[in-house]
């Protein structure tokens, strides 16, 4: 993985101290509030309902054994020894004070990590494949790509005053692990004449107009993806709404002007912006992806495993994936055990997953936008050590995929923005299907939950997708169906009228009966959803 | 920051139809594309900025450094310490803030950072320009 | 009743005007009356409160009682961590907020 040189650490450390002064010149009055904010957002902290929050990077998902530990050890000194990891890769800590936060980025920086543009109408967090490197079915490791992507857009002087967010998304397969289609720039990279690049979309999102981005250019080289970004966010910086909030992320641009008027400024733009030394040689994008070479893999690892104990095998038949590389596993870490609170992590459980990932993983873990820990490179005989040692710390539910792993946003138990909780009707849900069997019996099957329309639950891309709206006072649950943020991209439907908390949960039931009777073949839920659209469902629902 | 001195700023509808003037203000609604072909005209552009959130002057700025705009380039109106450096790095060289800045902080800020990631229009080296040569 | 809140500018805990000063428990906030806006902006300017603003609330047996969910949730801790809580050996602090 990327290593800092000493331009990329003197550049956090200076990041530190510039908090640092800001910090204080808030604390002395010399900043109003109004004059903060930005800034502090532009380092990850929020004012939020118990406390300011933290938010701090993981860039496209990735780190090491020491940066898992520096985050348990955050969460022990400065916050309630917990995290939680989000649909953005990222972790958050819930109980920060502002007065410890340039310490707490000061330890971070001692690691490489820090908590830039995590939040602000800026660049965000570049996300990538929780997959890349270990899954057979990619052209090319594409985080590489997006450590490019990280480093031009930080601190960028000109885009750190943005109409809203920016989110970018950079995957390297047909097969969409990274959401990338409801992003604001989402890359494919391809190959095309030997030569790696990207497809380029631009104007998906989710939140209150949910949106799938549109291609604006079928191919565009490592030697000018930096200046047609550049181009991208130039005609979003200059023409994106600024009199709504609501209405001033790209899509909208995207879709009042249509795609082709859209793609063909950028094309305008990007002929400008040509001769001006804007793209990096060929050379940095080489120095980054040396970095990203495959661990030292050994040859003719054993590829089978002892599967007599039944709940390893279990285990591993949800939670396990084949690696590229015979003999080799890629192992899932739900962070969604029953009655737990989905994507959250004690101090000690990350410490354990740092332990493991040294010890079984090459040192590397992943971050997934679905709020889980990836090991990505574990060699299929370790496959019953480490499972053992993850049951021992409450880090082996063996439901990946299945309906109890909740995409769920905090809700309105942490996030002052909710309308209403979502983790206790994540945790209703996981009861109610908590037998394993009958999951595995349902199978596929995303269930996605948002405690506002602000949708950080990615609930318009869940199979299943639950909106927690306030109904006078009270919180009510839209029931939604037929999303999907894979390659298989689709926006969910709502079924109608909303339920009370323990009223959408027997909504799913009959949900899901609808599918148990009805399905044919090997449908996964969504597929016999999209066959038979919404009717059968909504007559099971409502009478 | 700046002398008052100079010739007063026309807006830019004002500028597109006369010959003379040499000074123009751009409101941040303003198209700054249109001035793109004058710039050899133009001895100052005032970039108003109504509240230190709106952006767009960052790229009206930098858009007309890449066109060959040699000029003194302000930046006017919401402009607080901690976006100056950003505005130097656009290209801005001259300050008109509605408040007093704070001299040693925004001194803190202008000499701060050392290296930058990606090419502007200042005159510094992206830092893989310092790796590579 | 209206109750006057906001967060500890350093710590961000969140506080409550008790009448005189800050309190972290709401059973001790006050009802500011028409008065909310003026106290804010006052002690807002002291740096004695970060983003204050004023919610509704009834009085009740126990203290006052944000009428709202979220600013009873926002007064107590998370309904998922009682632990976190500043009631956490409480039993009936989630009846409360619920």
């Amino acid at each position: 993985m990327y290593t800092y040189d000493t331009l990329d650490q003197a550049i956090v450390d200076t990041r530190v101290d510039e908090f640092r002064d800001q910090v204080a010149r808030r604390l002395s009055g010399a900043m109003s509030e109004d004059q903060f904010k930005p800034l502090r957002l532009m380092n990850g902290l929020y004012l939020q309902l118990h406390a300011y929050m933290l938010r701090v990077a993981v860039p496209y998902g990735t780190l090491d054994s020491r940066q898992m530990r520096m985050l348990a050890h955050i969460a022990r000194k400065y916050d309630r020894g917990y995290g939680h990891f989000t649909t953005r890769q990222n972790i958050q800590y819930n109980w920060i004070k502002l007065e410890q936060a340039p310490d707490i980025l000061a330890e971070l920086a001692t690691v490489q990590m820090h908590a830039i543009q995590t939040s602000g109408n800026c660049i965000r967090n570049i996300s990538s494949d929780q997959f890349a490197g270990a899954a057979a079915d990619e052209v090319t490791d594409p985080r590489p790509w997006a450590e490019l992507i990280r480093q031009w857009s930080t601190f960028h002087p000109e885009f750190s005053y943005l109409p809203r967010k920016f989110k970018i998304a950079v995957i390297a397969s047909d097969t969409d692990r990274a959401a990338m289609r409801l992003h604001d720039i989402g890359l494919q990279l391809v190959e095309r004449d030997g030569q790696v690049g990207a497809r380029v979309f631009v104007g998906g999102g989710m939140g209150r107009t949910p949106m799938i981005a549109s291609e604006i250019n079928g191919f565009v080289p490592a030697s000018q993806i930096l200046s047609y970004l550049e181009a991208c966010l130039r005609v979003y910086n200059r023409h994106g709404r600024r009199d709504n909030i609501y209405k001033a992320r790209i899509k909208i641009l995207v879709h009042d002007l249509g795609a082709e008027e859209y793609a063909s400024q950028v094309a305008a733009e990007h002929a400008a912006l040509a001769g001006l030394d804007l793209d990096p040689p060929a050379a940095e994008l080489a120095r980054i992806t040396a970095m990203f070479a495959s661990p030292a893999f050994e040859e003719d690892a054993p590829t089978q495993v002892d599967r007599s104990d039944p709940d390893f095998a279990v285990w591993v038949d949800q939670n396990v994936l084949p690696h590229k590389r015979a003999g080799y596993s890629i192992v899932s870490i739900s962070l969604k055990p029953r009655g737990g609170i989905p994507g959250d992590a004690s101090a000690d459980q990350i410490d354990v997953m740092a332990d493991l990932a040294e010890r079984y993983s090459f040192d590397e873990l992943r971050v997934t936008h679905a709020q889980n820990i990836v090991l990505p490179h574990v060699a299929t005989r370790d496959l019953p050590a480490l499972w053992t040692a993850l049951r021992e710390a409450g880090l082996a539910e063996a439901n990946l995929d299945l309906i109890s792993d909740i995409i769920a946003c905090p809700g309105l138990d942490y996030c002052s923005l909710a309308n209403a909780r979502s983790i206790p009707l994540a945790q209703k849900i996981g009861e109610r299907f908590g037998d394993l069997g009958r999951q595995r019996e349902l199978g596929e099957l995303k269930l996605k939950i948002s405690g506002c329309i602000n949708a950080c639950g990615h609930h318009h891309a869940g199979h299943i997708g639950i909106l927690g709206v306030d109904r006078k006072g009270t919180e009510n649950y839209q029931l939604l169906l037929g999303g999907s943020g894979a390659e298989d991209v689709s926006l969910a439907k709502i079924t109608g009228p909303g339920f009370s908390e323990d009223g959408v949960v027997d909504a799913i039931e009959k949900v899901t009966d609808v599918y148990l009777a009805r399905r044919q073949g090997t449908e996964r839920f969504v597929d016999t959803y999209r066959r038979l659209g919404m009717e059968p469902f909504k007559e099971a629902i409502y009478g | 920051m700046d002398s008052a001195t100079e010739e007063p700023c026309v807006t830019l509808e004002a500028f597109l139809t006369q010959d003379s003037a040499t000074a123009v203000r751009l409101e941040a609604g303003d198209d700054a594309r249109a001035l793109l072909p004058h710039v050899a005209r133009l001895a100052l552009v005032e970039v108003a900025f109504p509240t230190f959130r709106d952006g767009r002057g960052y790229s009206a700025a930098r858009m007309l450094r890449e066109a060959g705009y040699a000029g003194t380039l302000r930046a006017q109106g919401d402009v607080l310490v901690d976006q100056v450096p950003l505005m130097r790095r656009c290209g801005f060289d001259a300050f008109a803030p509605q408040a007093p800045l704070d001299a040693a902080a925004l001194s803190r800020a202008e000499n701060r950072y050392q290296a930058v990631y990606q090419r502007a229009a200042d005159a510094r080296a992206p830092v893989w320009k310092l790796r590579h040569g | 009743m209206k109750l006057l809140t906001g967060n500890d500018l350093s710590t961000g805990d969140v506080i409550w005007w008790t009448g005189r000063d800050w309190s972290r428990h709401v059973e001790d906030a006050a009802d500011v009356g028409d008065n909310g806006e003026s106290i804010a902006r006052a002690e807002e300017g002291a740096r004695a409160v970060n983003v204050p603003y004023v919610i509704d609330a009834v009085a009740t047996a126990d203290g006052p009682r944000p009428a709202h969910i979220k600013d009873r949730i926002r007064a107590l801790g998370p309904t998922v961590r009682p632990d976190l809580t500043l009631k956490p050996a409480d039993p009936g602090a989630g009846d409360w907020i619920i």
